[in-house]
């Protein structure tokens, strides 16, 4: 039952009935609903006498109709908040020593944690490559162990290892236990190539693997010669397999002009290979010395440079022996 | 006029649309005695409640109450303001109570109020259809085409209500929409109000930042939310004792025809009451709502009921009277209501409906035995009514004195068609350009 008391407050009909001290403060009995905590002197400010009139002035009436707006609500909740904590974090940081010392501290954790022995790497194993690749390997990655794991840029390792000549592939990786792991994979030197300015060897590819003193050295390994000869290794090994039937005789192959191959014997024999097809051309040259013993005789040149028309120079000697001969026909000249 | 009157009603309509849109909306009842104020949602189509059984209407509201408060009116008196400061204080004061409990902001009211002298007009027109069928155009047509009396200055149309539509000669359409014929006619309820009432009451609710979406009768909502549906369909009225006025309204086919007002009300009782006891208004009314009665018996001589009163004079405090001297202030006064309400009644023609059920509702329908008293002076047929349950309206204002409140949610989900829902022909409008745009400057500048 509401109060038959002459009151203006707004009576608010609810649903389910306010419980506990709500309901002391909504029954509308205000002068049973003392507050708990008075404060002397507050009379002043509140609520005068009895002519209490509970009508919201049209500022406190417009305060909450614009506090019951959504947006306005959700912005006090969650943008005053960030806002302020934005606006403290701003001001902290407006002076510069602040941020320095948040920088200082934040990087001593930072080195601290780097630091640990976990992430230590005392020392660089390289695998599969020989003595002296070693040694190069360890001179172009100047590390000083033990460091931090962290401060290894592994890729870069990597790129520079990758970058010396022997090295064809590495990869490179931090094992457990604090080892910087150097997997090589070294080129294999397959061709002996000599130019004016010294000996070298070369890969497959023709990649250059290493300079060397002497011929002797390698004596295994085929002897090629000629400018832009390296570009053609796999052309010319060809060639060296093909010409494997001449056994010791083969001397090398010299690069002619950039552009063809001289297979060059001993005794001072050439064979003069075309541009085009020259396994080919040395297989024909095979093949008639296999028949006729071409390279046995006094020939100095042979050119297979025109396919229709192979040609073979004799040697002075022969050809001036050649004249003196008396050739006999059987018509009698 | 007429087409200012079309103008802003329209304007009222296009509000509530988009208070529907937004889907809260307030309910505002002025009355003398206190400001109701409901807050409803829209939650689009009705659901049918938590525990599946069917709700209210069969679940068809489509609203649900979310905030309810009241406040004491102030500055109201024979529901129209006299006191504008103070009715805007009060409105605020409810206003803000119930958006408390609902939690959101409300910006579009619509308002009930019962004073303001209205008076019922009966119109009816007839035209020839252009074409076959009856267009909406046709049904704009032929309500433009009654001839409206000449209300006075100074009054403004509230309501205007098709009541009845009959096409060639058949009679009682509730909707002729889309129907053959040759001829419509129409019969139409107006009422119109003193227009410096609405005036006060829309610059009230302005002054409180609100947008008016509505605004209806008192008489009229009440009669909504009391009477059941059948007593609707049948005839029935609908008696609203409010504090300060007695509403009367009638309803036919769902459609009210007849709506008055009388400037009597519990208010007046508890007058009577303070000065034949010379007691204080507040004494009055608390000795009326818990004694008061207006029949007596034997037994009421004596039942003596403590006057009280804080003078500091001994024998002036321990006054006491007996119920049956009480019911003696009280029962004339009720009686004097009641012969009003009967005169408006007969004015109307009531006695020849086909059913002649009345309704009692309203804060002063709860003085005891008043049915009793209502029966010898209106007829056999009284009952008291509440309002209609409607989705989450609290207990404690499901009272009779919350029926026009109630009425006015209904109202407020589901108007009915009324004049300005339909076009007004073309050519009305363009007869006089000219004159409305040099009315416009004048307006604006």
């Amino acid at each position: 039952m509401q109060p038959l008391r002459a009151t203006r407050a707004p009576v608010i009909h609810r649903s389910k009935p306010l419980a506990g001290p709500d309901a002391d403060f909504a029954s509308g009995d205000r002068h049973e609903a003392e507050p708990k905590l008075r404060l002397r002197g507050a009379k002043l400010f509140g609520r005068k006498s009895q002519r209490f009139d509970p009508a919201p002035s049209r500022m406190s009436y417009r305060l909450q109709r614009w506090m019951l707006t959504p947006g306005v609500r959700r912005g006090l909740k969650v943008g005053l908040p960030i806002a302020a904590v934005c606006a403290a974090i701003g001001l902290y940081f407006s002076a510069e020593d602040r941020r320095e010392a948040v920088v200082a501290y934040v990087s001593d954790i930072k080195t601290s944690i780097q630091q640990r022995p976990e992430f230590m790497v005392n020392l660089m194993a390289i695998d599969g490559a020989g003595t002296n690749l070693s040694e190069d390997i360890r001179e172009v990655v100047p590390l000083d162990f033990p460091m931090s794991s962290w401060d290894l840029d592994v890729e870069q390792i990597r790129d520079t290892i990758t970058g010396l000549d022997p090295v064809k592939s590495a990869t490179v990786r931090v094992r457990p236990g604090g080892v910087l792991q150097v997997d090589v994979v070294e080129r294999k030197p397959v061709i002996v190539w000599r130019t004016r300015s010294g000996i070298e060897l070369l890969d497959e590819t023709g990649a250059h693997v290493e300079r060397i003193a002497s011929r002797k050295d390698h004596s295994q390994l085929p002897l090629i010669a000629g400018k832009g000869a390296d570009a053609y290794v796999g052309e010319a090994l060809q060639l060296v397999t093909t010409a494997r039937s001449l056994g010791t005789r083969v001397r090398g192959l010299v690069r002619i002009g950039e552009r063809r191959w001289d297979l060059v014997l001993d005794r001072g024999q050439r064979i003069m290979l075309p541009t085009e097809k020259p396994v080919r051309a040395l297989e024909r040259v095979l093949a008639v010395n296999e028949v006729q013993d071409l390279l046995e005789r006094d020939v100095a040149v042979v050119d297979m440079r025109l396919g229709q028309r192979p040609t073979i120079r004799m040697t002075k000697a022969a050809s001036e022996d050649w004249w003196n001969t008396k050739v006999t026909v059987g018509n009698g000249q | 006029m007429m087409t200012d009157l079309y103008q802003s009603q329209r304007a009222m309509r296009q509000m509530r649309r988009q208070a529907m849109q937004r889907g809260v909306v307030a309910i505002l009842d002025v009355g003398s005695s206190k400001i109701a104020c409901l807050v409803l949602r829209f939650d689009g189509t009705g659901r049918l409640s938590e525990d599946n059984s069917i709700g209210s209407l069969a679940g068809q509201t489509g609203f649900r109450v979310i905030g309810a408060a009241t406040t004491r009116s102030r500055g109201v008196q024979f529901g129209e303001v006299t006191a504008m400061q103070e009715t805007e204080r009060a409105i605020r004061t409810a206003l803000q109570a119930a958006q408390k409990m609902a939690d959101i902001r409300v910006d579009h009211v619509i308002a009930s109020f019962s004073g303001a002298n209205p008076r019922s007009y009966g119109l009816d027109a007839q035209v020839d259809l252009e074409g076959q069928v009856v267009s909406e155009a046709e049904v704009g047509r032929v309500l433009n085409a009654c001839d409206v009396p000449d209300y006075g200055a100074g009054r403004e149309v509230l309501h205007a209500q098709p009541v009845n539509f009959a096409l060639d000669n058949r009679s009682g359409l509730i909707d002729p929409r889309g129907q053959m014929g040759q001829s419509l006619a129409v019969d139409m309820h107006m009422l119109t109000v003193d227009a410096v009432a609405i005036q006060n009451i829309v610059r009230c609710i302005k002054r409180c930042d609100l947008e008016l979406a509505g605004i209806a009768n008192s008489a009229y909502v009440s009669g909504i939310s009391a009477l059941v549906e059948d007593e609707q369909e049948l005839g029935a009225a609908c008696i609203d004792m409010g504090g300060g006025t007695t509403s009367v309204s009638i309803f036919m086919k769902k459609h009210m025809i007849y709506a008055d007002c009388v400037r009597m009300g519990g208010d007046h009782v508890t007058a009577d009451i303070s000065m034949g006891l010379g007691v204080p208004a507040a004494v009055a009314e608390r000795i009326k709502t818990f004694n008061g009665g207006v029949h007596a018996t034997g037994a009421d001589d004596r039942d003596l009921i403590d006057i009280g009163g804080d003078t500091g004079d001994w024998e002036h405090d321990r006054r006491t009277v007996s119920r049956a001297e009480l019911i003696g202030i009280m029962r004339p006064r009720v009686e004097e209501i009641l012969e009003e309400v009967r005169v408006r009644l007969d004015a109307a023609g009531f006695e020849h409906m086909p059913s002649q059920q009345i309704v009692l509702t309203g804060g002063g329908s709860q003085i005891m035995g008043l049915d009793g008293l209502a029966t010898r002076i209106l007829g056999q047929r009284v009952r008291l009514g509440r309002p209609l349950r409607v989705h989450g309206l609290p207990q404690s204002a499901t009272g009779p004195g919350f029926s026009s409140a109630v009425g006015l949610s209904l109202f407020a989900a589901h108007p009915q068609d009324e004049w300005w829902d339909f076009e007004i022909p073309v050519d009305t409008y363009a007869a006089r350009p000219f004159k409305r745009a040099m009315r416009w400057f004048r307006d604006n500048w």
